[in-house]
């Protein structure tokens, strides 16, 4: 049993090698390789995803961005077209380009989802990165390394989402108080959502869904057949940003 | 007597008017440079890009430029591939003219990055997957290939021998890796999903023939300043060849340009109308780029018109309009015409609004000095080896 | 072959000028070595500690510190690895703010007086703080006391 597990875990490793070299054929196997070590390594293979039922988010509130930004140390900087963003809430017609139709209610028009890195199982970000600084963890996450990072800003131009935000400047003296628990950015590199991976290390949920009153986001992993998030998704008809480009997000939306 | 008199005057003149042209070249550069450390102090913020639009001018003149390095091919290809003499005295400064302008593409990429310390990072962590590896490998290797070939061919020419026999198959080689050059500069931008004004598999034919009109329309510019300062003069022939390879490229230029509208417009699909909507007509009322766009339209067309009719074409007057014309017209096109309206509108429906900086245009221009100062040094060789070449027959008549 | 005088010159001119590059460092640094910086390390946190030990070998810190921290942080950021164990089987998190700084707390003494006396100069301050929050702190000192008791 030990060694059909051995030889089915090689075999993934071999298919996800192939797949680096030939990503979009390997895309399509990996997944099914993905699958395999999910079923021999159950307990610590993951796949953290987010969902939002935007019904449930009040107009007006902002206390998932402000616990995220806050804790990060994300800069604020009130310049028109300067502002560094992790999570932001934009009208429906801006997450969702083409699906708003005239004839909806004027109060589902006013609903603002709230948009962040969309941790895709197919990242264009990752794969237009020269320099592997932007990456895609075991677990779905993707990361930037920032010591890495050249700011030449490929993966900005690459992501259909909006996610990423560069640092024209030194962002220190943009932060009201830094958190001393997490670096800040230094100019010159781009930054972006990081699904809270230091506080899932912990055993913490993302700042957003801890700071969120109305219960408007879940999060989980997809790979625990009974994870709450598991299970909205199996009972309920939930969908994504842009999916039609092949990228796989991993924040859902309901409502 | 008095004529050779005139002559040596007119020579004292033109080496004064090198000797100015050179210290304005270092001059800017100067200048270039001294808003340079300014950008490494202060970062990416002195310029005008921001959030929505995050490549401005830096990145499109590389895009630009890879394609003036590109079209060196279009005299090497006639010279070396169908033995079309004519070319065989300028095809050293095709090949100048590459290297030069990798040169400054290059430069334009290292200006633009956030964290120009950490360049080497792309080969210390190679990613095969990243387009911008891909262009890294097929740039530097052009730039070395061209160096090595112009290199050897003026050497054997001041020795007065043949080139040795390996550069030929180097020579070759040059033609594949130039249409390279520029194919993969066109997949950073086609291979992006969600970036609809770029995600077009005409680009790279776009880009490839937008860059056989703008190179060569250089290359006869030059060839008209080399004869009005120097002692060189690449005749008649060969600039009218170039005049036709600049018309016909011209046209598949413009030509694809209009597959693009047909197709955006058409289908009517408005993630793809849009972008054009913003050149040519403005969106929501932004219209920066409108006024530039059509500047561009009509230049092109005026100097396809000049171009077509030959005795527009063979007057070099005009044929100096045309490829001045043409020049700007593609610079805009493939330039800023390119790049900012990809980013128009952002991916959460944002119209942003670029204008480059002062620091930021001094900083392009001192690339862009750095690079004519490059090709001058080169181009001084060339005339003067080419010179000491010429007496030499001279003598043995 | 005959060498003209004009030749020597330039050659010795260009030699001249390299030699001159070449020794930056000795005459823009000036001659006499410097004292090199006597450094504290009583700080009360360490005082505080049963065994004064720090993560691994005190000779390596001093010489290999950087890489180690290089290490840590690839093994964090890249693979998700956050937990170090030392050679003496105590566990730290591989964190230079909560771990190291929570230790050595005196960082003008301990980290900036030496790099400016090498020259070196890291960047970590653009990013990374210098004291961890005091809730942090202390998680990181519990785990060191409970695992050296554990241990022993």
């Amino acid at each position: 049993m030990v060694d059909i597990n051995r030889r089915l875990l090689l075999k993934a490793a071999g298919i996800s090698a192939f797949g680096t070299i030939f990503p979009s054929v390997g895309y399509l196997i990996s997944a099914h390789a993905q699958e395999v070590i999910s079923k021999n390594t159950a307990p610590s293979a993951k796949r953290w995803a987010m969902l939002m039922d935007i019904s449930k988010c009040p107009a007006g509130c902002r206390d998932c961005i402000d616990a995220c930004h806050g804790i990060h140390n994300v800069p604020l900087i009130n310049e028109p077209g300067q502002e560094i963003r992790w999570i932001q809430k934009v009208p429906f017609s801006n997450a969702f380009p083409s699906q708003e139709n005239p004839y909806s209610d004027i109060s589902l028009k006013k609903r603002e989802p709230v948009i962040m890195c969309n941790h895709c199982s197919n990242p264009p970000c990752v794969r237009v990165c020269p320099t592997q600084a932007t990456f895609k963890r075991k677990d779905g996450i993707v990361m930037m390394d920032y010591h890495r990072c050249i700011g030449c800003r490929f993966c900005i131009a690459a992501c259909p989402y909006g996610a990423r935000s560069m640092n024209f400047r030194n962002p220190r003296p943009y932060i009201g108080s830094i958190n001393p628990d997490f670096p800040t950015r230094t100019k010159g590199v781009v930054e972006k959502c990081n699904f809270c991976e230091e506080r899932l290390a912990v055993g913490l949920p993302p700042a957003c869904v801890a700071a969120c009153r109305h219960k408007a986001l879940i999060f989980g992993d997809l790979l625990a057949g009974e994870s709450e998030i598991r299970t909205i998704l199996r009972n309920n008809n939930a969908f994504r940003r842009r999916p039609e480009l092949g990228t796989e997000p991993h924040v859902f939306y309901t409502g | 007597m008095k004529s050779e008199q005139d002559m040596t005057g007119h020579m004292d003149k033109n080496k004064i008017t090198g000797r100015i042209w050179l210290c304005f070249l270092i001059a800017v550069i100067a200048i270039g440079v001294f808003f340079y450390l300014r950008q490494l102090s202060m970062g990416l913020s002195i310029t005008g890009m921001n959030q929505n639009i995050t490549w401005g001018l830096y990145i499109s003149q590389f895009t630009f430029l890879v394609g003036i390095a590109a079209s060196a091919v279009m005299l090497i290809l006639p010279y070396y591939l169908h033995n079309y003499k004519v070319f065989g005295r300028i095809t050293l400064l095709g090949e100048f003219l590459a290297v030069s302008a990798v040169i400054m593409s290059v430069t334009f990429v290292l200006v633009d990055l956030g964290q120009p310390g950490r360049a080497f990072n792309m080969i210390l962590h190679p990613s095969p997957k990243s387009i911008l590896f891909w262009d890294m490998v097929v740039l530097s290797g052009y730039l070395l290939i061209n160096l090595v070939i112009g290199w050897v061919v003026i050497e054997s020419e001041r020795q007065g021998v043949a080139s040795p026999a390996w550069v030929k198959p180097l020579i070759y080689l040059s033609i594949p890796w130039a249409i390279s050059i520029h194919t993969v500069t066109a997949f950073i931008y086609a291979g992006l999903p969600g970036r609809t004004f770029w995600l077009t598999a005409v680009m790279a034919p776009r880009f490839l023939a937008s860059a056989f009109a703008s190179g060569p329309a250089l290359l006869v510019l030059l060839c008209l300043i080399l004869r009005r300062f120097t002692s060189f003069d690449a005749g008649k022939e060969p600039l009218q060849t170039l005049a036709k390879i600049i018309a016909y490229a011209l046209a598949t230029s413009i030509f694809f340009v209009l597959v693009e509208i047909f197709t955006a417009f058409y289908s009517g699909i408005p993630s793809h109308k849009e972008h054009f909507q913003y050149l040519f007509t403005g969106l929501e009322g932004h219209t920066t780029l409108v006024p530039w766009m059509w500047a561009s339209t009509v230049l092109a067309f005026a100097a396809l018109i000049l171009l077509i009719i030959p005795a527009a074409r063979k007057n070099e007057k005009w044929l100096t309009a045309a490829c001045i014309a043409v020049f700007i017209s593609l610079w805009i096109e493939k330039g800023l015409g390119l790049v900012i309206p990809g980013f128009i509108p952002s991916p959460i429906g944002r119209i942003g609004t670029y204008i480059p900086t002062g620091p930021e245009i001094a900083i392009t221009l001192g690339v862009w000095a750095a690079g004519f100062l490059v090709l001058t040094l080169f181009y001084r060789l060339f005339v003067s080896v080419r010179a000491q070449s010429s007496s030499a027959v001279q003598r043995t008549e | 072959m005959k060498i003209k005088p004009g030749t020597i010159m330039g050659v010795c001119t260009g030699l001249a000028v390299f030699i001159l590059i070449a020794a930056f460092p000795f005459w823009y640094g000036g001659l006499k070595p410097k004292a090199a910086p006597d450094i504290d390390l009583n700080t009360p946190e360490i005082n505080a500690l049963t065994e004064k030990q720090c993560v691994t070998s005190t000779e390596y810190m001093k010489t290999e510190h950087m890489k180690l921290l290089n290490q840590w942080r690839n093994d964090v950021v890249r693979n998700g690895s956050r937990t170090y164990i030392a050679p003496d089987g105590r566990q730290f998190d591989k964190s230079l703010t909560r771990t190291c700084l929570a230790c050595h707390s005196n960082k003008e003494q301990f980290c900036t007086r030496c790099h400016n006396y090498s020259g070196a100069n890291p960047r970590c301050w653009d990013c990374h703080s210098e004291t961890a929050s005091a809730a942090a702190r202390k998680a990181i000192i519990l785990k060191e006391k409970v695992n050296l008791h554990g241990g022993h």
